[in-house]
C-alpha cells in the first residue's frame, strides 16, 4: 500500500503525523521536508532572547528522533517539485513518490516588500528556524535594529529583543502598532509599554529605501526622515505558499482551497496550516493549525471528520504589554466598547443586542479571558 | 517549583504561578493538575501533553 504522504514539516505537518499515529500506529506514513524537518515551536522564535535560549536549544527532536517517535519515513532537505493529483504522485528532485493520500502542510512565507537602495537585499525575514539562527548570528555583538512591521511578530520582535539589550526601532504604514488586530485604546498601550522599554515607533510611515553607510544600513522613510540602525528585519505578513497547489491544477485562492473536510480539489489531497485557506479563513495561529491536524488525523484514520473551530484567541507575546486578542469575523457588525485603566484596557466587540464578537484584553484584564473565551461565537461551528 | 514549557507553542507553565484563569492554584505542581486541564495557548489536553522541564 502506498503511504500517506505529508509535505511540511513545520507544526501542522508533525501534528498532524502525531494525531494521526494516535489513532492508527500502523499505516505507512512518509512525511518530506526542505529543510533539517527537526521538530521546534515556531512561536518560541519570537520570544527566545528574552527567555535566553540559543537557537539550537529551540529545536526540541532530531529527525531520527521525529522517525522513532512516529514510526514514519522522515526524508530531511528535499523538495517537492512537481504533485500529479491523478497519478497520486509526487515528483522530488530525480525521484517520484506514489501516495494514498496527500497532505500539504507548506506554511507561509514572510512577504517582502520592494524597497529601493543599494542594500535593500540585506534586509532580513525569520520565518523558520534555519533563518531565526542566521538573525541571530548577524545581530551578534549589533546595537540597533529596525523592525518593518509593526503587527503581532514585529511586536513579539521588538519586545524580545529590547529585553535582549537592543535599540529597537519599529516602523509602520498604520498609526498604531497591531492594527489588523488591535482597536485603539488597546494599541495605545501596547505602544507605550514597548516605547518604556526602549522602543521607537515610527507610525504613519514606510521604509522608502535602505542604503549601506560603512557597517551600517540607512533608512529612509516616506516622511523624509533618515537614521542608520545595524540590523533591518522585515515582518509585515505572510503569504500561504499556494504554487505547488496551483502548478498541480488544485484550486487556490488566498491560501490552498479547502473545505470543512480539509480536502483540497482533489478528494485525496488535503492542506492545512498556514498555507490553506479552510471555508474561506487564511488563519496563520497555532490553534487553528491544532483543531484542524486532530481533524484530518480522524479522517486519514478513516473517519471523515469535518473541521471545527471554537473561539481561539490570539496571544501577542510581549512581557511588556500582555495581550489576547480575539477578533470579530469580519463580517461581523457591531462596535468596540472600552474600560481602561492604568494597569489595562479591555475591548470588547458587541453587536446591537450587547452579545460579545470578539474581544482585545491588554496587561491585567487579560485575567477576564477565561470568562470572556466561552461567551464568544464559534468560528466554524 | 519547576516551570514547563509546552512543546507545541512554547507557553511556560510555572509551578510557583500556576494558572488561576483556568482554576490551577498557584503552587500546584503538574503532576497535580487534573487531567482534563488543556494548555491555554494551543488546547493542547494534558494527557498528551509534552511539556520539557524548563528550570528547577
Amino acid at each position: 500500500m502506498n503511504p500517506i504522504v505529508i509535505v511540511g514539516s513545520g507544526l501542522a505537518g508533525y501534528n498532524v503525523a502525531r494525531e494521526l499515529r494516535k489513532l492508527d500506529k500502523e499505516t505507512p506514513l512518509t512525511l518530506i521536508s526542505a529543510d533539517s524537518a527537526q521538530f521546534y515551536s515556531k512561536p518560541m522564535l519570537s520570544s527566545a532572547l528574552g527567555s535566553g535560549k540559543a537557537p539550537e536549544a529551540i529545536a526540541m527532536n532530531t529527525a531520527e528522533q521525529m522517525n522513532a517517535q512516529l514510526n514514519a519515513t522522515i526524508r530531511a532537505h528535499v523538495r517537492v517539485t512537481a504533485i500529479e493529483p491523478a497519478q497520486h504522485a509526487v515528483h522530488l528532485y530525480q525521484e517520484t513518490l506514489h501516495y494514498s493520500k496527500l497532505v500539504l502542510a507548506l506554511g507561509a512565507d514572510q512577504i517582502r516588500l520592494t524597497i529601493a537602495g543599494n542594500a535593500a537585499e540585506r534586509v532580513m525575514t525569520v520565518n523558520d528556524l534555519t533563518d531565526y539562527t542566521q538573525f541571530r548570528a548577524t545581530i551578534a555583538g549589533k546595537e540597533s535594529i529596525a523592525i518593518i512591521g509593526g503587527g503581532l511578530i514585529g511586536c513579539e520582535f521588538a519586545n524580545d529583543l529590547t529585553s535582549g539589550g537592543f535599540k529597537v526601532s519599529v516602523i509602520d504604514i498604520a498609526p498604531q502598532p497591531l492594527s489588523r488586530l488591535l482597536p485603539p485604546a488597546g494599541a495605545a498601550m501596547m505602544q507605550s509599554k514597548l516605547a518604556a522599554l526602549g522602543v521607537e515607533w515610527r507610525l504613519g510611515t514606510s521604509v522608502t529605501s535602505i542604503d549601506s553607510a560603512g557597517e551600517k544600513l540607512r533608512l529612509t522613510l516616506a516622511n523624509g526622515e533618515t537614521f542608520e540602525v545595524d540590523v533591518v528585519l522585515s515582518a509585515v505578513g505572510l503569504r500561504p505558499r499556494i504554487a505547488l497547489a496551483q502548478a498541480a491544477g488544485l484550486k487556490t485562492n488566498r491560501g490552498i482551497v479547502v473545505a470543512r473536510s480539509l480536502a483540497t480539489s482533489d478528494p485525496d489531497v488535503y492542506a492545512l496550516g498556514d498555507c490553506a485557506e479552510v471555508a474561506g479563513l487564511v488563519l496563520p495561529y497555532v490553534m487553528p493549525i491544532m483543531h484542524s491536524a486532530r481533524a484530518l488525523a480522524a479522517t486519514l484514520a478513516g473517519k471523515p471528520t469535518a473541521v471545527s473551530y471554537p473561539a481561539m484567541p490570539v496571544l501577542v507575546k510581549t512581557p511588556a504589554c500582555p495581550t489576547i486578542v480575539s477578533p470579530p469575523a469580519a463580517e461581523a457588525k457591531g462596535e468596540w466598547i472600552v474600560t481602561a485603566d492604568a494597569e489595562g484596557v479591555k475591548s470588547l466587540y458587541q453587536d446591537v443586542t450587547g452579545k460579545l464578537l470578539g474581544f482585545a484584553l491588554n496587561g491585567k484584564a487579560t485575567a477576564e479571558r477565561a470568562t470572556l473565551t466561552p461567551q464568544l461565537p464559534p468560528v466554524l461551528s | 517549583m519547576n516551570k514547563w514549557q509546552c512543546i507545541v507553542c512554547g507557553y511556560t507553565y510555572d509551578e510557583a504561578a500556576g494558572d488561576p484563569e483556568h482554576g490551577i492554584k498557584a503552587g500546584t505542581r503538574w503532576e497535580d493538575i487534573p487531567a482534563d486541564w488543556a494548555c491555554p495557548d494551543c488546547g493542547v489536553a494534558k494527557a498528551d501533553f509534552e511539556m520539557v522541564l524548563l528550570a528547577a
